[in-house]
């Protein structure tokens, strides 16, 4: 057998910055979670790398959800993340997209399973996946025209007449 | 001995060999003790449902042994569980599907209110679309409740008139949804 | 869907298209699939989902933290208790709250107790489907004894809210704790007799084995977690791979399959329900040990006051009222935790900004993932496996849907 090596987050994160040294940045760790930020175009490839790495093997795609900060430049997020089932070890990978344009590459070559997870974020957010084989709405209604988990969408539905914001104290 | 307890025969004139009563009671009757229920569950309140239905509380003791997965032959529509906008017109078209006579009882917050759910994809009570004849209270209710709800609807069914569903009154109810 | 020409080994011309559901009976819930049928075998098929789509994530962008937990509860309903304490124990380790071991154990036989209630309906629906309708009925009155013990632990029985942010509201009476011991007693004859039906039964067998397998490769690209992926031979469980809640600290074996088909998920659901109870008596023994009456922990500015108090002192009333009105500081953070629910892995992706209610928090749902890989194994397969294929994945609505 192997000699087996104690694989932490310092050693991923190395092997990353090796490879990819100038399309990673803002590397933290909330919660002993590696957290790196990357550019659009690099990050199918870096998810690439960590799926056939034969010593890092994240071969378990968690998950992948949108985030909307208005306020930032690049305002739509798109996060991943990954498992490496055999060192044990998550990894998170975030990328902006700007709003006039939310396009990234789709991640199901990689993983079958991002095949869902991209629609919900597309449905969710409008951020659309290049290449994806089927994207459609999944949760909404085919029709809807709007994103709902941006920000700016209200919680309520706001063609409803029965309510009287004086009963609810607004 | 058993101790099976038989409903009363309603109010009427007997004697020797004969009994007599008014049509609508005794159809009424034996309407209310063989309601084939539809159940339309889509989320927690199914759950409860099936407990309902289960060994222990067995719903079938009150004489709604079967269900009817198809509406064409169901009585009693029993929308358990939110109804999205995106399910809504598939509610309909099963109420739609039924025949006359046929009942509603919505079970729970989501079906009769939208409960917890004041969002922009649930909507907010199936009374929107379709008419309900009981409501459920409940995020679940307990199954004590789903069988407090299905003994209302017999009594409902009981004191109906046989001619409710021909009157303007009815028919305006249903115009109000745009059912023919 | 457009038909598919069909080549001259087959006895019709072209596909037959059949919508199933989404209020079929076969289907528990709100799935369609519309299929394309050469005959009674599926060519082709494609699902939609969202009938029963609530919004959960955007409601919980609006709500104080500890009111996501009843929404938690109406994710998975059948196994309510994992996911309420799930969310907990994401915002504790948001906040940096450390729980006594008493409630960590308390926690440990809730959670356990539902995913035996889960697993339960999941194998007597596979029963049902497949023809035999008695198991069904028999295990579904000991469910409804896990149902008394949750109504005595905290009140309700199916969307439990139970415990609070620290740990629980109150501590186990002693009628819950009879009750657990007696279920402790019980369970294992029923269980038995459940098994006895089904694991041998020559029909049960032909239904189940070998049909529809999933291989290791498959499940892993689709992202399957939970007993799915163990029954396909991955023995990924997140109570050993990432222990939260003490998990650590007790004996019990993550059953996994060879084949991935339906009698090895039937098979690892029911192994799995034997580990739960062994836990489960682990952990009223280490309950039992620790100092009695502890069942929170000391963190007045999160967890909500005993009523009893909030009407009679002062101090009481202020914390309750700052609690309620999500006056109390939550930091700026970022946090993913994940839990064993009932379906496999229950992420929470939590971002905050300082605000009252959370910035984003998204829920990994195991339903909805596991679910898209139903298409790919129902085909080729007919229509009465994919049937029970479906009730042997478990998907659960209001976690598919969120």
């Amino acid at each position: 057998m192997a000699e087996v090596k104690e694989m932490n987050n310092q050693a991923v994160l190395d092997k990353l910055q090796f490879k990819f040294a100038d399309a990673i940045f803002n590397v933290s760790e909330p919660f002993d979670l590696l957290t790196i930020t990357t550019s659009k175009d690099k990050v199918i490839e870096i998810i690439q790398f960590l799926y056939d790495n034969e010593e890092l093997k994240f071969r378990f795609l968690t998950d992948i959800c949108g985030v909307h900060y208005p306020d930032q430049e690049l305002p739509l997020g798109v996060v991943y993340h990954l498992h490496s089932l055999t060192n044990n070890i998550r990894v998170r990978i975030k990328v902006f997209l700007p709003e006039s344009a939310p396009r990234i590459q789709t991640l199901t070559g990689v993983f079958l399973g991002a095949n869902w997870m991209e629609r919900e974020t597309y449905d969710f957010f409008g951020i659309i996946f290049e290449g994806h084989p089927d994207l459609r709405r999944i949760l909404n209604v085919d029709d809807m025209v709007a994103f709902p988990m941006r920000k700016e969408f209200p919680l309520e539905d706001p063609n409803r007449t029965d309510k009287n914001d004086d009963y609810f104290g607004r | 001995m058993s101790d099976i307890k038989i409903v009363e025969a309603p109010p009427g004139v007997e004697g020797a060999g004969f009994f007599a009563t008014s049509l609508d009671k005794a159809v009424g009757l034996a309407r209310s003790y063989s309601l084939w229920p539809l159940p339309f569950a889509t989320s927690c309140c199914g759950i409860e449902f099936m407990a309902t239905m289960g060994s222990h509380y067995d719903l079938a003791r009150f004489g709604a042994e079967r269900l009817s997965f198809s509406p064409r032959q169901a009585d009693l529509l029993m929308v358990m569980g939110t109804i999205a906008k995106k399910m809504a017109p598939v509610l309909r078209q099963v109420y739609l599907q039924m025949a006359e006579p046929r009942w509603v009882m919505a079970v729970g917050a989501c079906a009769s209110s939208g409960g917890v759910f004041d969002t922009y994809s649930v909507l907010q009570g199936i009374d929107e679309i379709i008419p309900v004849d009981v409501y459920v209270p409940g995020c679940p209710p307990r199954p004590e409740g789903i069988i407090d709800g299905l003994t209302r609807i017999q009594e409902l069914v009981q004191n109906e008139s046989l001619r409710r569903r021909d009157s303007d009154e009815y028919k305006q109810l249903l115009a109000k949804y745009g059912i023919q | 869907m457009a038909h598919i020409k069909l080549g001259d080994n087959s006895l019709e011309k072209e596909t037959v298209t059949l919508n199933l559901g989404p209020t079929h009976p076969a289907t528990h819930g709100v799935f369609q699939n519309i299929l394309e049928l050469d005959g009674e075998r599926i060519v082709s098929a494609q699902s939609t989902i969202g009938y029963i789509h609530r919004a959960f994530e955007k409601i919980a962008e609006h709500r104080p933290f500890y009111q996501i937990t009843p929404l938690t509860d109406r994710l998975n309903y059948c196994s309510a208790p994992i996911n309420n304490m799930g969310w907990h124990m994401t915002v504790e380790k948001l906040l940096g709250i450390q729980t006594p071991k008493r409630v960590d154990y308390m926690r440990i036989i809730a959670m356990e107790l539902s995913r035996i209630a889960d697993h339960l309906v999941c194998n007597s629906v596979i029963g049902v489907d497949s023809g035999a309708f008695t198991g069904f009925l028999y295990v579904f009155q000991k469910r409804e004894d896990i149902y008394e013990i949750f109504e005595e632990i905290c009140g309700s029985r199916l969307t439990t809210n139970m415990g609070r942010i620290g740990g629980f509201e109150r501590d186990f009476n002693d009628v819950a704790i009879a009750k657990i011991k007696k279920f402790i007693v019980e369970f294992p004859d029923v269980m038995r007799e459940f098994e006895n039906l089904f694991n041998r039964n020559r029909i049960f067998i032909d239904r189940c084995v070998g049909v529809t397998p999933v291989s290791a490769e498959k499940a892993l690209a689709y992202s399957w977690s939970g007993p799915l992926l163990r029954s396909c031979g991955v023995d990924y469980d997140v109570r050993v791979a990432k222990p939260y809640c003490s998990y650590e600290e007790f004996d019990f074996e993550i059953p996994v399959g060879t084949t991935g088909d339906i009698y090895d998920r039937f098979l690892v659901r029911n192994e799995e329900m034997w580990q739960s109870l062994s836990i489960i008596k682990q952990a009223l023994v280490k309950m039992e040990n620790e100092p009695k009456g502890i069942f929170n922990a000391e963190v007045p500015d999160y967890c909500l006051p005993p009523k009893e108090d909030v009407y009679s002192s002062m101090e009481s009333l202020i914390y309750h009222f700052k609690i309620v009105m999500g006056e109390v500081p939550i930091p700026k953070a970022e946090i993913y935790h994940s839990v064993e629910g009932g379906n496999g892995e229950l992420g929470f992706y939590l971002v905050t900004d300082g605000g009252r209610a959370p910035f984003r928090l998204h829920f990994r749902r195991p339903s909805f993932i596991n679910y898209q890989a139903y298409v790919d194994i129902a085909k080729g397969g007919m229509i009465s496996d994919a049937i029970l294929a479906m009730s042997s994945l478990n998907v659960i609505a209001g976690e598919l849907d969120a």
